[in-house]
């Protein structure tokens, strides 16, 4: 099958890849792009460790064509803590502080989906915080110190506390 | 001792220095050192490490349960594009074989296949497309012999041969003496005929419980590379390095210093990596030794799912006897545990299980029969409990019943009969230390507010929904016991640097629990270092000493002891420099936090970083190795008694549950968890442990199976195989009791596995509570509720007033 070229932006750059045509995006990001921060749990969108942003909105990237990115706007969970400081988003910052992660390979997925959650909701509570990572299975934790470290997060960006680096 | 056979010296600390009172980084509530890599996608797992030239291998599985293998058929596939090796059994240069219990695991299937699942042939190819396309060229010729899928069938005589009768080494969980009959053990206490005599009331019942898949979010990954020295370097998921080592070595047929195993970021093992990355590694190295080149393994999550080891179906008859008060008189077990294809790790899965079965409680006869069976199912292995969860959720079921009958509170029960110090356990071992059920117990029922809830769920209700509170308990043999003690050793390294700062290197892995984090708190605390200056080391094993497994919940008190092993014979050298710099005799020193001192005249000290700067400056040896043995257990297969562990932890579990009596669905509002582990060198971790093994308890309870038809697993995906999702987490309070235990780091016995063990019986008592039905098989799926209820006469209780 002959290779396709694929032009988008990732983190901020734009970026130029040759692919397969039945490439999903998540493929393009780990082998061509070498950004493997973004896991492949099931590759069928059942799990969400392979959240990422598309034009602003989170999404798995394992059910997105890469063919289907041609000038799009991907984030990826490398590129999630650019320009806050020490390159951490408060979201990443949470986690780490209260323990929200084990093994970590479901870290990075639901991480994208819970600052893309409080981005949208800086109100969630509780109830409304588990809705919006429920697409993200983690197997380690029982979930209850990661709704910690996003409340934590949602609370310290809609109190101001925390905000991007100019 | 009766049948203890070889007896283990205990590695002695430094006998000049006892052990400093935690300071300042034991019990502490400090960051992971993984956590900062683990959330910016930095930290590095299987499939995410390449090498120049790799190459890809797919594997070719049996679609048969049971068959005789006529041809394998490479030809198409090896001539496919991309192709560059296909492999069958007779390509091992080394043995077919995978070396764990009993020597039966092939790592690919000869002449005759097990179970649907069994590998038969790996295709290696220039991409994964290529490896895939190829594998669907494999055609193999299969004669079908008849198949068992049921354990008592197995047993059956004539029944279908899945495992012949074969020998492991002697004492390491026994042989198979009869065909698909891994292996029988039983515990024997006291005189059962009279307990049951003594007993006003006796309760009888049967129970089953499921399949459990692990369900780690990163699928099994290896990749080995041969590395110009002749030495074949192999990288992955893994729980053990050492497993892997000999494996790789014996199927390449190479001494074992051929082979070094790096585990990397390893995504959740649960017991799910322990003994099949073996089998993964084997493949991957095969395909290495067979075209020179880096090959990477990974399994699509489909393919773990269908082929990777399960927790073991239980079949438990069980009987027990009490008298009008509620002393416990008697009880007795038969169980079954559904083994799979080959025997794996399941003799000693049926040692823990059976040794196990009796609980903490006090009981004066026991007679429990295990038997570990093969079937042509895929293989049960390792999973969190590794057996317990099975026979706790028989006897904690029945012990419910066995209050209702006497009309006396399930707590109650449960107090009255609670073992203590001084107590011995069903397998007659006496418990002499560190016996924290029933300050568990207390604990569990005070935060959760259980005698409250029970009696203000009684009359409660709101239109179909019904709530109740149920209690599940345990407890748990910290480390391998008598039965795993021939590989039951950890060592360390420590290297102290002239600046102060410290690297600890340990044979234990890091797959999420937070071993690297506890080990550096524990050698910050030995030796006078701030948290921050000591960076523990994931495993080589070319470079750090074979530890055993990491399971178990052992790493926590065996590395942990391991490392004050060597930290000890460091410090002995800190405080002999300390000694000139102070004008004292060394034994009148103590490490204080961050500082040397006298322990007459605390006020005179010196730092630790000025002592490490001239101790290292008058070469001083500043670098040790530790090594530990864990205390002497044994067991008498005989006699049925042993000291089976050499500690145990405890733990109480009160849940809390809405149930819909019209739909049979049940919603577990709060948990509350109470765990004994001696003590937390980091509270947060521990209440990760807890909290993370609790809701794993909870699939198992209400939604996980497995569903076997013909030996074809038929829900092999995230979709169909339910594990909690966040809408599922309940409020989960985690209660840490803390009764050291004298052989463990600062006092701490594990934490690993206890938490998923007991949920299940919690919270079918608590449906039992809310509703009136008794479930005597898990997952608790509206189903299975509807038709208790419907089965048992059980009206929806005030039915009419609805």
């Amino acid at each position: 099958m002959s290779e396709i070229d694929v032009g988008l932006e990732v983190n901020g750059e734009q970026v130029r890849a040759r692919c397969q045509p039945h490439d999903t995006l998540l493929a393009l990001l780990r082998y061509r792009l070498g950004l493997t921060g973004t896991k492949e749990g099931c590759g069928e969108g059942e799990c969400g460790a392979c959240t990422v942003f598309m034009d602003g909105e989170a999404v798995d990237s394992c059910l997105v064509l890469a063919a289907q990115c041609e000038g799009r706007q991907v984030t990826t969970i490398e590129g999630l803590g650019r320009g806050w400081p020490d390159g951490l988003h408060p979201v990443q910052k949470a986690f780490m502080e209260t323990g929200a992660v084990q093994c970590g390979f479901c870290i990075p997925g639901i991480i994208m989906s819970a600052a893309d959650a409080i981005t949208r909701r800086s109100d969630a509570a509780r109830e409304e915080v588990r809705r919006l990572v429920a697409g993200n299975l983690c197997r380690c934790t029982g979930y209850t110190k990661i709704f910690d470290a996003i409340e934590l997060a949602r609370d310290r960006v809609a109190r101001g506390e925390v905000r991007p680096e100019a | 001792m009766p049948g203890s056979g070889p007896t283990y010296p205990l590695a002695t600390m430094p006998p000049d220095d006892p052990t400093p009172t935690p300071t300042h980084t034991v019990g502490q509530r400090l960051e992971r050192l993984d956590a900062r890599a683990k959330v910016l996608g930095t930290a590095r797992y299987a499939d995410d490490l390449t090498f120049p030239g790799l190459l890809h291998l797919k594997v070719v599985f049996s679609t048969q349960p049971h068959a005789r293998v006529l041809a394998i058929r490479t030809d198409a596939a090896r001539r496919a594009p991309g192709v560059r090796a296909v492999l069958t059994a007779k390509d091992c240069p080394g043995e077919n074989l995978i070396p764990l219990v009993l020597p039966d695991l092939t790592l690919m299937a000869a002449d005759r296949v097990r179970f649907v699942g069994d590998p038969v042939a790996a295709v290696v190819a220039d991409t994964p497309e290529a490896a895939h396309d190829a594998a669907r060229l494999v055609e193999v010729d299969y004669e079908p012999l008849p198949a068992v899928f049921d354990v008592l069938e197995a047993l059956r005589p004539g029944a279908p041969v899945v495992a012949p009768p074969i020998s492991g080494p002697a004492g390491h969980g026994g042989a198979n003496t009869a065909p698909n009959l891994f292996n029988l053990l039983e515990v024997k206490k006291g005189d059962l005929a009279a307990g049951f005599e003594a007993a006003d009331v006796v309760v009888e019942q049967e129970y089953r419980t499921p399949y459990q898949a692990h369900a780690y979010l990163e699928t099994q990954g290896m990749t080995c590379v041969p590395e110009p020295d002749g030495v074949f370097a192999v990288y992955g998921c893994m729980q053990c390095p050492f497993y892997v080592h000999e494996a790789v070595a014996r199927v390449l047929g190479v001494p074992r210093h051929r082979v070094k195993v790096i585990q990397v970021g390893t995504g959740g093992g649960f017991g799910g990596k322990e003994d099949v990355p073996s089998i993964i590694a084997g493949l991957a190295a095969l395909g290495a030794w067979h075209t020179g080149r880096p090959v990477k393994l990974v399994l699509s999550r489909k393919e773990d799912f269908e082929t990777m080891s399960k927790r073991h179906p239980a079949l438990v008859r069980l009987k027990v006897g009490a008298k009008e008060d509620g002393t416990l008189t008697a009880l007795e077990e038969q169980l079954w545990l559904d083994g799979g294809a080959y025997a794996t790790l399941s003799p000693v899965v049926l040692y823990r299980a059976v040794t196990h079965a009796a609980g903490p409680y006090r009981w004066p006869a026991v007679h429990v029969t295990g038997h570990a069976v093969a079937t042509n199912k895929v293989p049960c292995g390792a999973f969190r409990g590794f057996g317990t969860l099975q026979v706790i959720f028989a006897l904690e079921s029945i012990l419910d019943e066995l209050a209702e009958r006497l009309g006396i509170d399930p707590l109650d029960l449960r107090l009255k009969n609670a073992v203590r110090v001084g107590d011995a356990l069903g397998t007659n071992q006496a418990l002499t230390e560190s016996v924290g059920f029933i300050e568990t117990l207390e604990r569990a029922a005070e935060v959760s507010g259980y005698r409250e809830k029970r009696e203000r769920y009684r009359t409660w209700q709101e239109g179909p929904k019904r709530r109740g509170v149920g209690l599940g308990c345990l407890l748990y043999g910290v480390g391998l016991g008598a039965k795993g003690k021939f590989i039951d050793r950890t060592g360390a390294h420590v290297q102290l640097y002239p600046d102060g700062s410290c690297a600890v290197s340990i044979g234990n892995a890091e797959m999420g629990q937070g071993l690297r984090t506890v080990i550096s708190q524990i050698a910050a605390e030995e030796l006078g270092l701030e948290f921050s200056k000591v960076q523990t080391f994931d495993g080589d094993t070319s470079r750090v000493p074979d530890s055993g497994p990491t399971v178990a919940s052992r790493a926590t008190v065996m590395a942990g002891n391991a490392v004050r092993d060597a930290c000890g014979q460091i410090r002995r050298e800190l405080r002999a420099e300390a000694g000139l710099m102070l004008g004292v005799e060394p034994d009148a020193l103590e490490v204080f936090q961050t500082w040397v001192r006298v322990k007459a005249a605390p006020e005179r000290r010196v730092a630790m970083n000025d002592v490490i700067a001239r101790a290292a400056h008058a070469r001083r040896a500043l670098t040790a190795s530790g090594f530990r043995l864990p205390a002497d257990t044994w067991w008498s297969d005989d006699e049925g008694q042993g000291k089976a562990y050499e500690v145990y932890t405890y733990a109480t579990n009160v849940c809390e549950v809405e149930v819909d009596v019209e739909t049979g669905e049940s919603r577990v509002i709060a948990l509350t968890a109470a765990h004994d582990i001696g003590r937390a060198i980091n509270p947060t971790l521990a209440e990760g442990q807890i909290e993370g093994g609790a809701l794993q308890g909870l699939g198992f309870a209400l939604t996980e199976e497995v569903h076997i038809d013909q030996g074809v697993i038929k829900n092999p995906r995230f979709a169909t195989y339910i594990i909690p999702t966040a809408m599922d987490s309940p409020e989960l309070k985690a209660v840490i009791v803390e009764h050291p235990y004298s052989g463990g780091p600062y006092g701490a016995k594990g934490i690993g596995e206890p938490p998923i063990m007991g949920i299940a019986p919690a919270v079918t008592n608590a449906i039992k509570a809310a509703t009136g039905a008794r479930l005597f098989e898990c997952p608790a799926t509206p189903e299975r509720v509807t038709e208790a209820m419907k089965a048992q006469g059980v009206a929806a209780r005030d039915e009419v007033a609805v």
